[in-house]
């Protein structure tokens, strides 16, 4: 018996046992799969890769940003374009996201075991609307002294505000910059390896293709 | 045994699906949405009030605001926590979590907005002496003295400061005045709040000296983002802002929560009951079978269902 075949069939080490769980869980076929089930062909399943392709332009265009410091794009051409498409981007992530969270509303894709898949997805949402939200109150223009001044109220109500201070920039900035998209980046990648785990949910009513009389019926 | 079906890994037939090729698409469409959104209507960024502008184009409100800070009638020193305790702040039902929040963030307005900002940046014998008077007066005077300005600016022509009636207010007058000088030199920007140290990233002693005046709530009004107008979803300009926040921004519209004093904690109590029950949607009775009665998922896998029909 070689070493590998010893480490393969029962890992002494920490790390043996963390690749034994993560491909076993994970084997790249089911990673990075080349086929999907027949019934994903709906326009719907675009929504969630959109999301994906606008949140990788919102942390690149904010990247950008954060090379010149905040309030770079009050003065420059440039940065105030970059800042433009900051925004746009984040417009974009919203609209996607909301199609892709009433489609799997509507497909109630969180049968089978899927309801992790559902949670994480709307912790994705309830985080983007508080990064979202670090954004507009870290502008450093008038729209982030309104919104600051008008949120402290409601984030104060429910005693939020003692520790949550939307009035103190720095705090406001290092939320927006670090601590919010990392939360959101590690939820985000958890959602996307739980959709790999479970697979696509199949239709509502869906025929069992085990079932051979059934589908040869039905074909 | 439709739950099994969904649990079990799918052993139908299966489709060429390229991921990558799809989110390499969708980073082109959507890069070239991006690009063309922000060409068309760029972003809004209207310039930041200063105490300085303020001060300028609105002196009337600036005095009357500093009025009620060293009075203690002002938005700040009647708030409550988490800046102070002159109120116990808004309930949800027999519940304050405002009050359970604590006093985190203290704020003694009339120091932090007035007499201490004043000391730093006024040199002139007549503001020390005023000053000395204010320190000097029992607490109820210098209510007095304040209120009695602040009320007299509000019945003065026009609101102007500069025409009150005669009568005793103390040293009140003087002090404001001597704060307004020096905001519209803009010399208070830099010294408000300001604890002492050479940087300094935290404005909230600015911010909630701006907004207990009313300037900076005429120019939000002015640009639809009153709080009745739908304005914490919205932002300068025609630009769609915050629009996830509608339904948060919905019950500020409506009674009871419109004319409520606990319109803000009732809100959130409402909207976090409502943001639980969207997270734990699968797990809710009657709501996770609205998909199976309203059908809109046949429209969803219409060739599933076409090329499998019952």
């Amino acid at each position: 018996m070689t070493i590998d075949e010893t480490t393969a069939d029962a890992p002494t080490t920490w790390t043996g046992h963390l690749r034994r769980r993560f491909f076993g869980t994970f084997p790249p076929e089911k990673l990075l799969p080349e086929t999907q089930p027949e019934y994903v062909t709906s326009w719907i399943y675009v929504f969630g890769v959109a999301t994906i392709a606008a949140l990788i332009f919102i942390i690149g265009s904010g990247l950008v940003l954060t090379l010149q410091g905040p309030l770079w794009y009050h003065s420059s051409s440039l940065g105030h374009f970059v800042n433009s498409t900051h925004l746009w981007s984040v417009e974009l992530f919203f609209l996607f996201m909301v199609v892709h969270l009433w489609g799997k509303f509507w497909m109630a894709a969180w049968r089978g075991r899927r309801a992790a898949t559902w949670i994480t997805g709307g912790i994705c949402f309830l985080t983007s609307v508080g990064t979202a939200f670090t954004g507009y109150v870290m502008q450093t223009n008038f729209d982030a002294q309104w919104i600051a001044t008008q949120a402290k109220d409601g984030l104060n109500s429910v005693g939020i505000g003692a520790w949550f201070n939307v009035l103190n920039l720095g705090q406001m900035l290092l939320f927006h910059v670090a601590l919010l998209p990392l939360v959101l980046g590690g939820i985000v990648v958890w959602h996307v390896l739980l959709v790999r785990k479970h697979g696509v949910v199949p239709p509502i009513d869906a025929i069992d293709p085990s079932d051979a009389t059934v589908e040869g019926a039905a074909s | 045994m439709k739950n099994d079906l969904a649990s079990r890994p799918w052993k139908g037939a299966e489709r060429e699906y390229d991921l990558l090729k799809e989110l390499v698409i969708a980073l082109a469409v959507v890069g070239a949405l991006v690009l063309a959104l922000s060409f068309a209507f760029g972003s809004p960024d209207d310039k930041s009030i200063t105490l300085q502008s303020w001060a300028k184009a609105a002196p009337s409100d600036f005095v009357a605001t500093a009025a009620s800070e060293l009075g203690g009638t002002s938005g700040t020193a009647g708030y409550g926590p988490p800046y102070n305790s002159a109120s116990d702040g808004q309930v949800i039902g027999p519940i304050n979590l405002q009050k359970l929040g604590g006093v985190r963030i203290p704020i003694d307005a009339a120091a932090v907005f007035v007499t201490t900002p004043l000391a730093k940046v006024s040199t002139d014998p007549a503001v020390t002496t005023a000053m000395s008077q204010w320190t000097g007066a029992s607490a109820d005077q210098q209510a007095k003295w304040a209120g009695d300005y602040g009320d007299a600016i509000t019945k003065a022509p026009d609101g102007d400061y500069t025409k009150v009636a005669t009568g005793d207010y103390g040293p009140v007058p003087a002090m404001t005045a001597a704060l307004l000088a020096s905001a519209q030199q803009g010399s208070l920007d830099g010294v408000l709040g300001n604890q002492g140290h050479f940087f300094d990233t935290n404005y909230t002693d600015s911010l909630l000296f701006i907004a207990d005046g009313t300037y900076l709530e005429d120019q939000a009004r002015a640009q639809h983002l009153g709080g009745d107008q739908w304005g914490m979803m919205n932002e300068t300009g025609s630009y769609p802002g915050q629009s996830w926040l509608w339904l948060y921004t919905f019950w500020y519209q409506v009674e009871p929560f419109s004319s409520s004093g606990n319109a803000d904690a009732l809100v959130w109590g409402l909207m976090m009951l409502l943001t639980l029950g969207f997270v734990i949607v699968p797990f809710i009775p009657v709501v996770r079978s609205v998909p199976r009665w309203i059908p809109v998922h046949r429209l969803i896998w219409r060739d599933y269902y076409k090329a499998h029909p019952r």
